[in-house]
């Protein structure tokens, strides 16, 4: 009986306030006469027939795979520099001012550089997110790398753990903690720039359907749009999670664990 | 097995130079365990570098097997002092065993074998698949040993392994190096600044003065090869033997006090 | 002593000089590079023209549709600590509030995660055909955007609060305000100064985007004026400065993390948001 309530309270807090939120808004827009502002109930009638037709296919999947392309690059470009970098005390000394600099200039404001560079195709698109996406992980990656602990440090030499498998399961686990840090704030970096990337000379995605029903005055359709964006970001947010609760099982465990013993 | 000749160290930080070894000459013959003691602060641990290839020395030699040392020899294992930081918390205690095993490309059947048995000779058989920080601080410890084990080292040094754990502890892991000791017939060098302990363990004491540190005495300990922890320390040779030590260490103390630093 | 060996020797091992070497190289590669032709100097222009354009931008006035650089450079400014202010004060409020509230943090808990990730560009059509324009649109993304960064790290911090501690308020009858100010806030601060840190960042990028695409007047339109315009030197020049607001925004909150955690008894480590 204890377990059913305790069970009962719990789902009330998780689908609580979301379905309290809803309902205000469904009653507060009900009898909304303002063009910008349609009603919920015209919002979620126009929502299948905007979003599961051509459009999954045509905007929607084109975008989610630039990002995907772009970000899983700028995994792999901003992971090996990082560690290249992080290893060592001279390269890093030299190249920090000149990273903090590139990282400190807004990704968006690259946008219209690389569309006069590299034309307004697709590579252009991904080249925004790539250079974006980029500087958290490498920086983060930098910051972990620095940061092994000596003492393996000394370890893998005496056990003689050297090249690509001590790469791979002592530099990379050691600083994966960072690394998922700077890979979680490129993904918020990476949304924003998948959409803005496609809202100016595009021909299709997410931020091309925006701007579409923006200027064709289509606001029901517009305001499901956010509801889409809204629900890729707290989708891709959860995948992330997931991966990262795998990455940094261990991590975890050994802070509870540091925690309990002090 | 193990030769040390006339070695010094001096640290050079920030203009001052720190001289933590001024002259360490002793040698430990193939199969013998021997354990250095010396006062808190005397360089042990830098002369256990030294012999691990870690670091370089300013002037002298090193000799393992014969052959001068310049980086991390072949066939020395290294047990750190700080075993929670010597094993890596993301990997299984197998998985940290079979490591060094990985590096020396032993196959994986043997590698499989090799794990099994340095776990089961610790006592830990049953904590193979555990995370190195589910284990209590003795048993990190024993991880550490078994890993060192595994490695088939024909030399094993130990850097005051024992110095974080309680005394109940101690006495088990102390008994359990004594045992690894006998079975496996490698060479042992073993770091503490406990007088009872070297005395316990080993079959040779070397004795440290304080910084700058040289060696005071080279000292056998003619006590019966079977050792317990009981019988052993109660006897009245381990009572002369451990009451001399105190003597040396106490009497390099004072001296150290009196004699102007260079 | 040889002077040039010496001096070698102290870039060679002091950070600083060795960094200030680095930034010297990267700026003289990219004068060299345009003008030998490895890169396309149409695209890439020599440091000396970027230099040359900003030094230009300095010196123009208004005009009609294209502020000055220094109009610009202030609307920016503007817009983004405006932004920023009123985020970093509603997280630290409702982070005290929601996390001092054991019931209210489970309630809200799941709304948060959802709201949270939701990417700020999505409300941007929406908040043009509703405000326009003008300095508000692009005021509410930075709020929103970076809102959630502080709100995350001071519920991180209120949960880190030692339960001994917590305890011990209590039965000394401290009243909710007291027990904030001595208990819960000295162990949320460092969590604070994180997530001032991450959302000045995230502020600065939401500023550009919402100049940019909304239109706002700002160093982003500017850059917008100036792409219509192809002129490239300017374009490089708005995005130095830009790159400069950053990099001094990150040396400020740095500088502050660093004053708070030296008084601070308890350096804690940056929890992942």
């Amino acid at each position: 009986m204890k377990a059913v309530i305790t069970g009962l309270r719990r789902v009330v807090a998780l689908v609580g306030l979301p379905i309290v939120l809803l309902l205000v808004w469904w009653f507060a827009s009900a009898d909304s006469h303002t063009a910008a502002m349609p009603p919920l109930k015209r919002i979620l009638k126009v929502f299948p027939d905007t979003w599961f037709g051509e459009r999954l296919t045509d905007d929607v999947l084109p975008s989610l795979i630039r990002l995907t392309e772009g970000y899983c690059a700028a995994l792999v470009i901003g992971i090996v520099a990082g560690v290249a970098i992080g290893s060592s005390r001279t390269v890093r000394a030299f190249v920090e001012p000149v990273l903090e600099f590139l990282r400190a200039i807004p990704p968006p404001a690259l946008v219209p550089i690389l569309f006069l560079i590299a034309g307004i195709g697709d590579t252009t698109k991904i080249l925004v997110i790539i250079a974006g996406c980029v500087w958290p992980i490498l920086l983060n990656t930098v910051e972990g790398v620095r940061g092994v602990d000596p003492v393996l440090v000394d370890t893998c030499l005496t056990y003689r753990v050297s090249g690509l498998l001590r790469l791979r399961t002592f530099v990379l686990r050691s600083a994966s903690p960072q690394i998922m840090t700077g890979a979680r704030q490129a993904l918020s970096v990476g949304i924003i720039l998948m959409v803005i990337s496609e809202l100016k000379a595009s021909t299709d995605g997410l931020g091309y359907t925006f701007e579409q029903f923006q200027t064709r005055f289509q606001y029901p359709q517009m305001w499901s749009g956010v509801l889409v964006l809204g629900l890729i970001g707290v989708v891709l947010s959860l995948l992330f999670r997931f991966v990262e609760s795998r990455v940094l099982a261990w991590h975890r465990g050994q802070r509870a664990a540091e925690r309990t013993s002090l | 097995m193990l030769k040390v000749q006339s070695l010094r160290k001096v640290y050079d930080g920030h203009g001052r130079q720190v001289e933590a070894l001024r002259d360490i000459t002793f040698s430990v013959n193939p199969g013998e365990f021997v354990c250095v003691v010396g006062p808190s602060g005397c360089g042990k641990t830098t002369l256990l570098r030294l012999l691990g290839g870690l670091i370089a020395p300013t002037s002298g030699t090193v000799m393992v097997e014969g052959r001068p040392v310049s980086g991390p020899p072949d066939g020395l294992a290294i047990v750190f002092q700080e075993y929670g930081r010597s094993l890596m918390p993301w990997l299984r205690v197998r998985e940290n065993v079979e490591l060094p095993l990985k590096a020396k490309r032993v196959p994986r059947a043997e590698r499989a074998a090799l794990v099994h048995e340095s776990l089961a000779a610790v006592g830990l058989a049953d904590a193979a698949t555990a995370y190195p920080w589910q284990l209590s601080g003795g048993m990190q410890q024993r991880v550490a040993i078994a890993r060192a084990i595994a490695f088939q080292p024909r030399v094993l040094l130990m850097d005051e392994p024992f110095a974080a754990v309680d005394a109940q502890t101690r006495a088990d892991l102390e008994d359990l190096v004594r045992s690894v000791w006998q079975r496996f017939g490698m060479t042992m060098l073993f770091v503490t600044h406990d007088i009872d302990e070297s005395v316990y363990l080993a079959e040779r004491v070397v004795i440290l003065s304080s910084s700058p540190t040289i060696v005071l005495e080279d000292l056998a300990i003619d006590l019966p090869a079977q050792r317990d922890q009981l019988e052993t320390r109660s006897s009245a040779r381990f009572v002369e033997l451990r009451h001399h030590v105190y003597e040396q260490v106490q009497k390099a103390k004072n001296r150290s006090a009196v004699t102007p630093v260079v | 002593m040889n002077p040039y060996r010496s001096f070698l020797s102290r870039v060679g091992t002091s950070p600083a000089l060795l960094g200030l070497l680095g930034l010297g190289v990267f700026a003289v590669l990219l004068e060299i590079l345009p003008r030998a032709g490895v890169l396309s100097s149409d695209y890439f222009p020599p440091t000396s023209r970027i230099i040359g354009a900003l030094w230009r931008e300095l010196g123009r006035p208004d005009e009609q549709f294209r502020p000055s650089l220094l109009t610009a450079l202030s609307d920016t400014l503007v817009t983004w600590l405006y932004g920023l202010s009123i985020a970093v004060a509603a997280g630290i409020v409702l982070g005290l509030i929601i996390g001092s509230l054991p019931l209210l943090r489970e309630f809200t808990a799941s709304t948060i995660e959802f709201l949270r990730p939701i990417p700020s560009v999505a409300l941007i059509p929406g908040l043009i055909v509703l405000l326009g324009v003008g300095r508000e649109p692009t005021l509410v993304i930075v709020v929103y955007a970076s809102f959630w960064q502080v709100l995350v790290q001071v519920l991180y911090g209120v949960a880190d609060v030692d339960p001994v501690a917590r305890d011990t308020a209590r039965s000394y009858h401290l009243g909710p305000l007291r027990r904030v100010r001595y208990v819960i806030w000295p162990t949320a601060l460092p969590y604070v100064m994180t997530g001032i840190r991450l959302a000045t960042t995230v502020a600065l990028i939401v500023t550009i985007t919402g100049e940019m695409v909304i239109g706002t007047p700002g160093l982003g339109d500017n850059l917008y004026i100036a792409y219509s315009g192809g002129d490239v030197p300017v374009m490089y020049a708005l995005i130095l400065v830009t790159g400069l607001i950053g990099v001094v925004a990150n040396t400020i909150t740095r500088a502050g993390e660093r004053i708070v955690l030296r008084w601070h008894p308890s350096v804690r480590g940056e929890v992942a948001a």
